[in-house]
């Protein structure tokens, strides 16, 4: 329909930055030897995975790269971090997570919950902050392991790890917090050694390395069984030969990703705060599903009430703007998003909730036209609505 | 991302007789705001002819799409030609839907059913009142509680689409689509439109009074109790005479406001599947 593409959907996937292609090139031209081969010519490609690995180090600041382990994706991270500590645990049958949990966390929790595991899911309130009361009161001397993530993907809702973790270690020492770090790399700073996450996880293609890479965080402290059994690549703590080419675009990834934390925290929220305003402002049936709750700075996710979000997003499409819904139509699923339901936000509003998500590639004009814009497409569907009653009343009171 | 026929696209982009008809001679409704899609639809009759319809919808592009094709599709038919109008036709017209949109066109004949039972034609009054009795008798069978899905509104699904498996009566009807409860019942549904239901009534041992006491509390305890307690809500036997079983209810649904009406049909399939099929939940205070 349009040849224009505005990319607000940052929290799916992002755009691969040049020069993360630039340095993944040569293993996948001439550098092609496998690292664990014993002559020289595998040299550069084992010096690519070495030079990656400190460069994760420091993006997340571990003590030491041999607390990094690569994997495919952030599923893979934290597949294989829940189960890893699990097996080294047996003894223990307590598990906690949150209701918002990303699925790659939650429904491993939910099958290992049919295995015979414990397990207790903390809620949120409506602004999407996590219940730390109940978290504090649910940790035990059983609890084997926390996951919590560092922040939400459909909200952009911060959990304060530093806390989570000190509420943990408070209750039970030996419990272990893996952190969902997916929705944070190269937004804010991660800092696991601050922050007291015994394991955290990343995923490249969130911040502009490809997809099919990502990292896992294990502290020294922290044993884990490999959930990828066979040769003795990454110590053994994950199988398989090395993705040369993903390792070290994920290693400059980090590099670029680190330099551009400013950025992020400055212009990318100057640009999120003026769209999440523009159309709080002008359109009269739009409401912030997070409040005032602390946010990453690419984020925010707006309800239209008595609206679709399916319809919305398709409108949107048609004049070249990308973002997510949290309605049920969107996924296949026939419930709306676990996120916005755990929150409590309104049932008018939940179906014709959207997610926008903004990236260091995202412009000035690209948000001067979606907000130009936002709200034709919102009365073009508001005319559907079979509730125009309450339409009008919301319109008289907001005064537009 | 859907693939949606350009027909659909055309559709949702552009969608025909938007409105409502205020002196409209019939009105139907299906869907509602909590389970994310609506339709209403106003129908203008003269002389057995439809000669003016419009929709409202809260939905997805295919629910819009759907609800716009139906309003073409009716002006013009008489009353009679627009009843035999189903779901495929609606679908078919469309140039198909993705099968997990299936349920966008069944909201557009529910809602047409909705609006017609609602529609007496005078000359024929009485068989109106046949229509809408009978119907009404069997729409009070909820099956799915999640999504207020009716057994009728399944068996009609099954019977137009040829439907065989859980899935597709979900892709269809919604039904099973969120907590997942009712899959056993959906799939009893269709045994007993294919007729397997035969065999396992043969089979099913013949209680005394007392054994069937002792099920209906153990299947209360052990089964529904712990399910409504997950959501929040719980059961308390208080009796049972011959089928009558009462019962005290708190429930909590996820979405849906008529929860407690769902809830005692909820307890009732499950009671009638496990225990006879004559049973009866009576809910008390």
């Amino acid at each position: 329909m349009s040849d224009r593409l505005i990319y607000l959907d940052n929290n799916a996937t992002t755009q691969v930055d040049e020069q993360v292609l630039e340095e993944m090139l040569p293993y996948l031209k001439g550098e092609y030897a496998n690292p664990s081969s014993m002559y020289t010519f595998a040299k550069k490609s084992s010096n690519a995975i070495k030079e990656a690995r400190v460069k994760v180090k420091e993006f997340v600041n571990a003590e030491s790269e041999r607390e990094i382990i690569f994997t495919s994706c952030g599923t893979e991270s934290a597949n294989t971090a829940i189960r890893g500590v699990l097996s080294m645990n047996k003894d223990k049958r307590h598990i906690i997570t949150t209701k918002v949990e990303h699925p790659c966390v939650l429904n491993v929790y939910k099958s290992l919950e049919k295995q015979g595991y414990n397990v207790d899911y903390i809620g949120v309130n409506s602004n999407g902050e996590l219940d730390l009361e109940e978290l504090s009161n649910k940790v035990n001397g059983d609890t084997a392991l926390v996951s919590v993530m560092y922040a939400n993907n459909e909200t952009g809702v911060i959990n304060p790890i530093d806390k989570v973790s000190e509420i943990i270690k408070s209750k039970n020492k030996n419990t272990k917090l893996y952190v969902d770090a997916v929705q944070v790399a190269g937004k804010i700073p991660i800092d696991v050694q601050a922050c007291g996450a015994d394991m955290l996880g990343i995923s490249g293609h969130k911040f502009h390395a490809p997809k099919g890479v990502g990292a896992l965080y294990v502290n020294s402290k922290t044993i884990i069984t490999p959930l990828i059994i066979g040769g003795h690549q990454e110590k053994g703590k994950r199988a398989g030969t090395e993705n040369v080419p993903y390792i070290a675009g994920l290693g400059k990834a980090c590099e670029i990703a680190q330099e551009n934390l400013h950025y992020e925290a400055t212009e990318v929220k100057r640009l999120r705060d003026k769209l999440e305003q523009g159309i709080l402002k002008n359109i009269f049936n739009a409401r912030l599903n997070t409040g005032v709750a602390n946010r990453v700075p690419n984020t925010t996710n707006i309800g239209f009430e008595y609206v679709e979000g399916e319809l919305i997003l398709l409108h949107m499409s048609d004049l070249g703007i990308c973002a997510s819904s949290g309605s049920a139509c969107t996924s296949g699923s026939l419930e709306p998003s676990h996120v916005l339901r755990a929150m409590n936000v309104p049932f008018t509003a939940i179906h014709g909730s959207i997610r926008f998500s903004l990236s260091k590639y995202t412009t000035e004009k690209d948000i001067d036209y979606v907000n130009s814009v936002m709200p034709e497409i919102i009365e073009k569907i508001v005319k559907l609505s079979p509730y125009q009653d309450e339409l009008a009343e919301l319109r008289r009171r907001k005064g537009v | 991302m859907w693939d949606y026929s350009e027909k659909v696209m055309d559709h949702y982009r552009n969608p025909r007789n938007v409105g409502k008809i205020d002196d409209a001679d019939a009105v139907g409704n299906a869907g509602s705001l909590t389970c994310g899609d609506q339709l209403k639809i106003y129908l203008k009759i003269k002389d057995g002819i439809v000669t003016d319809a419009k929709f409202q919808t809260f939905g997805c592009g295919s629910a819009v799409a759907s609800s716009s094709i139906l309003t073409e599709m009716i002006i013009g038919k008489s009353v009679e030609d627009v009843r035999k109008i189903t779901n495929k036709d609606i679908a078919d017209e469309l140039g198909g839907l993705p099968p997990e949109k299936m349920h966008c066109s069944v909201m557009g004949y529910e809602a047409l059913e909705d609006a017609l039972k609602g529609y007496v034609d005078k000359d024929d009054l009485n068989q109106a009142l046949n229509v809408v009795n009978g119907k009404s008798e069997i729409k009070e069978k909820i099956v799915c509680t999640c999504f207020g899905v009716t057994e009728n509104v399944i068996w009609e699904a099954i019977k137009l689409n040829g439907l065989t498996t859980v899935e597709e009566v979900t892709n269809y009807t919604k039904a099973g689509g969120a907590c997942g409860k009712c899959k056993s019942a959906i799939q009893d549904i269709i045994d007993t439109y294919y007729h397997k239901e035969k065999k396992v009534k043969e089979e099913a041992p013949v209680l005394s009074p007392a054994q069937k006491i002792l099920k209906i509390n153990n299947i209360i305890e052990n089964q529904i109790s712990p399910e409504l307690q997950k959501d929040g809500g719980d059961i308390t036997l208080v009796d049972i005479v011959d089928n009558k079983v009462s019962v005290r209810l708190r429930g909590r649904c996820s979405g849906c406001r008529n929860s407690n009406l769902t809830l005692k049909a909820f307890v009732e399939t499950t009671l009638k599947n496990a225990v006879d099929k004559n049973i009866e939940v009576i809910e008390v205070n």
